[in-house]
């Protein structure tokens, strides 16, 4: 067992923990914080493939943006224990339904093993960094699918802007 | 909505509240109210929609022991009540008294009189500033202010043995000559102090988060001031031109060369500089004073015991609070049949609530600081 | 696989020594800063501040932590214990992880990740949990208030935070924090005289973003909400202390290695200043002079023996220094040694400047701290990488000289915030206090 597995097997463990326990809470704030270790434990994965930049974007983005507007979210809103029990009982066999054939997919990837997907040729690591390929990739051979992904998050921002406060 | 009998006002009170409105309650024990003064705030989100201050957590019976102690027992009472000021508080008792009895006291007593109450001015605008300073955050002032208010208590102690409660001067005039190097003192005091005024300026007047702070907050109207009654530098920086010395002489006063500051808007920021250049005023008559001090004698003739013909007498001066009102009603006996004290604090409160209106929860507290109130006084 | 890990452990083994020296002694200087800023404000405020405990209150920061270790530990009756228990240590580990990329000197550094920086951002932005959820599991409506107030002012400022590092960035070319340094050394300048306004952003952001005043609403205002942190008493108050002020010298030390030159000593690459080179161990022995001299003035006997040791301290430490300086200049221990003294005199240069600061101004209002971010700060730092892209671009591709260029556009940016101000005034200045948009 190399190390690489050692901590592939570490990061892994902690994700899929903290998916179940996320789900599992009665308390949205622990669910939240359970998330926030899976979201790090991804994190883990991504610089264990070498993949730096996402790892520090994976944090700064996901854990340190947007789980803190779900906790703020959390905490302002008044979550009635009421209306979160009736809602789960309309749809849970739909849920049910859908949870068995994903994992049935899962499960048949599983048993096919790597034999079972074509993969391209594995490149070469490259000697630039991640961060520098990324940017490479993303300002010169996308950078127009780039500027409008950039333009329709801040249709977004300024949408929810204007609806907020027309509120008040 | 029900409304408070005695101030006319909109009660804070819980079952009035409208839809989104919540109570806060700044209670009698609080770092910032500057004693124990209980504030009741009617908010709608951050800002403020109602007020109600109440007050009586510090109240003696100061006026009630009045009527059981004679006229120069009730001396020393005096200085309780605003305990910042005390010279201020003993000036106006022992001048409403020396009305009363009509007799004048001497001019050298008039004099040392005017000096130790413009340096009790200074000192309390001292602390004002301090404070105020350190509510809004700026550290650093009160160290400075409380430095220079050190010299002045040196002085008094000198002078009559305490710092804050000095029961300096007597019905008549003074007891105590003058020390020796008073004089010295007293001008070596002045001539570092505007130096030291610059400095306070430098950290704070145009201090662009200063200003941010205390510009256009708690605004007061020249008629509204006057229609509150409210004296002092309020009123003056409401842009109205009265101050007691000017207007009704008392102690040595007209004697002296000095200016009456006044502000244009009636803010926080215009009720800081006013303060400000009140010191700067009272540094410039403790210097024309101790250049000339008569000789003579520091005491009239009075009585070793007290008894005014039956009558009546209201008299005030300019306390740094504001208009500081004595009035004494004498039955003919050594002790007086009711004294009322004028609460320049006590008035200046009661405009509270028209000048936090509107405001954000953080501009009370520079709201009760620009005000200037001292609990001792408000509630006697 | 034990082999494997203690191969493993043998090749990063220094890196796994600075490691545990770090962790070691991160609380004993969080603790000496907290005496220095209380030295510091007593200074500016014409007093001593602490004098008893040690001479010249050395042995404050100890006395303090040994007391609120054995105060008791105090937890509100609602609250949820498990959170209650972990905000405050997310606090910290974020504050000390984020140390792992920070050079210290050019050898004293856990790791020299190609990420450098973004690491350090990503791992400090973890520390708005710690706020949120401290406050959250106290089970008071204040604290609560007071913890999304304070994370939002950080969330704000971090933005703009983030553009001026990116302006500094620009300059250098690299994410990696050594090779900032090196840029630095290369191009001959400290890049605070390249990108003066990203400084400037910066240092205002970095005080921002460490809750310190003038923006410390949150936390200093008692009237309406005392915090996050009231209901924590004891130890658990004392890491969140910790963890604050590890945030600031962490702050301050991304300032020194973007802007200030990281390591190196003023004006590197100037072979006849070499004497410099000097300079820390004349400055530490002057300070162990110091201790000497008053060390038989101090009223008490132990203050006496405590002021000799200490004294005794700083001439090893002068020791260090000077044989340090007097080895030729390719070992690496010489510029290890010394690039750590530098480094840490201007990380505490810029703390003496957060501290100045905060005893100087008065605080800001909350909504006057959100509109002075989100009106001036951020237009203003997308405008100075704007300005920083624009003179590269000049400089490189059309080849201007380097400083016309930079000039030009700080010109420019300058001009831009004087307007954004101008801008900003005339918005609040017409209403009345209370009624601002």
């Amino acid at each position: 067992m190399s190390l690489d597995q050692i901590f592939f097997y570490f990061f892994g463990g902690i994700a899929i923990l903290g998916a179940v326990l996320t789900v599992t809470r009665r308390n949205p704030v622990h669910s939240a914080v359970f998330l926030i270790t899976a979201l790090l434990a991804t994190a883990g994965i991504f610089l264990l493939q070498r993949a730096e930049f996402l790892f520090a974007a994976q944090i700064i983005l996901y854990v340190g943006g947007i789980m803190v507007l779900f906790i703020f979210v959390i905490m302002l809103v008044d979550i009635d224990v009421a209306l979160r029990r009736v809602q789960f009982t309309r749809q849970r066999w739909v849920a049910l339904l859908l949870a068995l054939v994903l994992g049935a997919q899962v499960a048949l990837a599983l048993w096919m093993g790597r034999a079972g997907f074509r993969l391209p040729p594995a490149r070469p690591a490259s000697t630039e960094g991640n961060t520098e390929l990324i940017g490479r990739v993303l300002f010169q051979s996308y950078m127009l699918p780039f500027e409008i992904a950039s333009i329709l998050l801040l249709v977004a921002l300024v949408g929810a802007v204007m609806m907020a406060k027309r509120k008040t | 909505m029900a409304e408070n009998r005695t101030t006319g006002f909109p009660n804070v009170d819980a079952t009035v509240l409208g839809a989104d409105e919540i109570i806060l309650n700044m209670g009698p024990q609080h770092p910032s109210t500057h004693g124990v003064l209980r504030v009741k705030l009617r908010l709608d989100g951050e800002r403020i929609t109602g007020s109600e201050c109440i007050i009586g957590y510090l109240h003696r019976g100061v006026e009630k022991i009045a009527e059981h102690r004679s006229y120069q027992q009730f001396a020393p009472y005096v200085d309780r009540m605003d305990y910042v000021a005390a010279v201020s508080n003993g000036l106006g008792y022992c001048e409403a008294i020396e009305k009363l009895l009509a007799v004048e006291a001497p001019p050298r007593a008039r004099v040392v009189r005017t000096i130790l109450t413009e340096l009790q001015r200074i000192a309390s605008h001292l602390v004002w500033l301090g404070t105020h300073a350190l509510d809004i955050g700026a550290l650093t002032p009160l160290f400075y202010c409380f430095r220079e208010r050190e010299e002045i208590l040196k002085i008094y102690e000198k002078y009559c043995g305490a710092r804050l409660t000095t029961h300096a001067f007597r019905i008549g005039g003074l007891q105590y000559e003058t020390y020796d190097g008073f004089e010295q003192e007293v001008k070596r005091f002045c001539d570092d102090f505007d130096r030291r005024i610059d400095e306070y300026e430098a950290l704070l007047t145009t201090n662009r988060i200063w200003l941010e702070r205390t510009k256009g907050i708690g605004i007061l109207t020249a008629e509204e001031a006057i229609d509150f009654g409210a004296t002092g530098p309020i009123l003056r920086a409401s842009g109205v031109k009265w101050d007691i010395r000017k207007a009704l002489p008392y102690a040595a006063y007209d004697q002296y060369d000095f200016e009456i500051p006044t502000g244009k808007t009636g803010d926080t920021y215009d009720r800081y500089l006013v303060r400000v250049e009140e010191m700067r005023q009272s540094r410039r008559i403790c210097l024309q004073a101790i250049e000339n001090i008569p000789t003579g004698p520091i005491m009239a003739k009075v009585g070793k015991v007290l008894k005014p013909a039956p009558g009546e007498v209201y008299h005030s001066i300019e306390a740094p609070k504001g208009e500081l009102g004595y009035y004494v009603v004498s039955d003919g006996t050594i002790q007086p049949y009711r004294v009322r004290v004028r609460p320049p604090s006590f008035i200046n409160l009661c405009a509270f609530d028209k000048m936090v209106r509107g405001h954000l929860v953080a501009d009370v507290v520079a709201i009760i600081g620009t005000l200037d109130i001292v609990l001792g006084e408000v509630d006697r | 696989m034990i082999q494997d890990l203690i191969q493993f452990m043998l090749r990063h083994l220094w890196p796994l020594v600075f490691g545990v020296v770090i962790v070691a002694v991160l609380p004993l200087l969080a603790g000496y800063v907290v005496l220095m800023e209380r030295k510091v404000m007593a200074d500016m405020q014409a007093r001593l501040g602490p004098m008893r405990v040690g001479p010249h209150g050395l042995l404050q920061p100890i006395a303090d932590a040994v007391k609120l270790l054995m105060k008791e530990d105090i937890t509100p009756d609602k609250a949820d214990r498990w959170i209650f228990w972990l905000a405050p240590l997310i606090s910290v580990t974020a504050a000390m992880a984020a140390y792992a990329a920070v050079p210290f000197g050019p050898v004293f550094q856990v790791a020299d990740l190609n990420v450098g920086l973004l690491f350090i951002t990503a791992v400090m932005s973890m520390g708005i949990f710690g706020i949120i959820l401290g406050g959250w599991s106290s089970n008071s409506h204040y604290s609560l208030l007071g913890a999304l107030r304070s994370s939002a002012q950080v969330i704000s400022y971090e933005t703009a935070v983030g553009f001026a590092i990116v302006s500094g960035l620009l300059l250098a070319g690299t994410l990696s924090m050594q090779k900032i340094v090196q840029a630095q050394a290369e191009q001959q300048v400290w890049f605070i005289f390249l990108a003066p306004v990203g400084f400037f952003l910066y240092l205002v952001g970095s005080i921002a973003e460490t809750n310190r005043a003038p923006f410390d609403l949150p936390e200093a205002e008692s009237e309406l909400v005392a915090g996050y942190m009231t209901e924590y008493s004891g130890f658990r108050w004392a890491i969140y202390f910790l963890g604050e002020y590890a945030a600031m010298i962490m702050v301050s030390s991304i300032a020194v290695t973007l802007f200030l030159g990281g390591w190196m000593r003023p004006f590197p690459n100037v072979s006849w200043l070499g004497f410099l080179d000097f300079l820390p161990a004349v400055v530490t022995l002057g300070v162990a002079g110091y201790c000497f001299w008053r060390a038989p003035r101090q009223p008490v006997q132990i203050q006496k023996v405590v002021m000799a040791l200490f004294g005794a301290g700083v001439l090893l430490v002068a020791g260090v220094l000077g044989w340090a300086a007097s080895l030729p200049e390719t070992m690496t221990e010489r510029g290890g040694i010394l690039g750590a003294f530098w480094f840490l005199l201007k990380v505490f240069s810029y703390i003496y400047g957060f501290m100045w600061v905060r005893f100087t101004f008065p605080r800001f209002r909350f909504d006057q701290l959100m509109r002075l971010g989100w009106h001036i700060l951020i237009p203003l730092s997308i405008v100075n990488v704007v300005g920083i892209g624009t003179a590269l671009v000049l400089a490189k591709q059309m080849h201007w000289p380097r400083w016309s260029a930079i000039s030009l556009t700080t010109a420019v940016t300058l001009l831009i915030a004087a307007w954004l101000v101008h801008l900003e005034l005339e918005r609040t200045s017409p209403a009345s206090g209370g009624a601002e948009a």
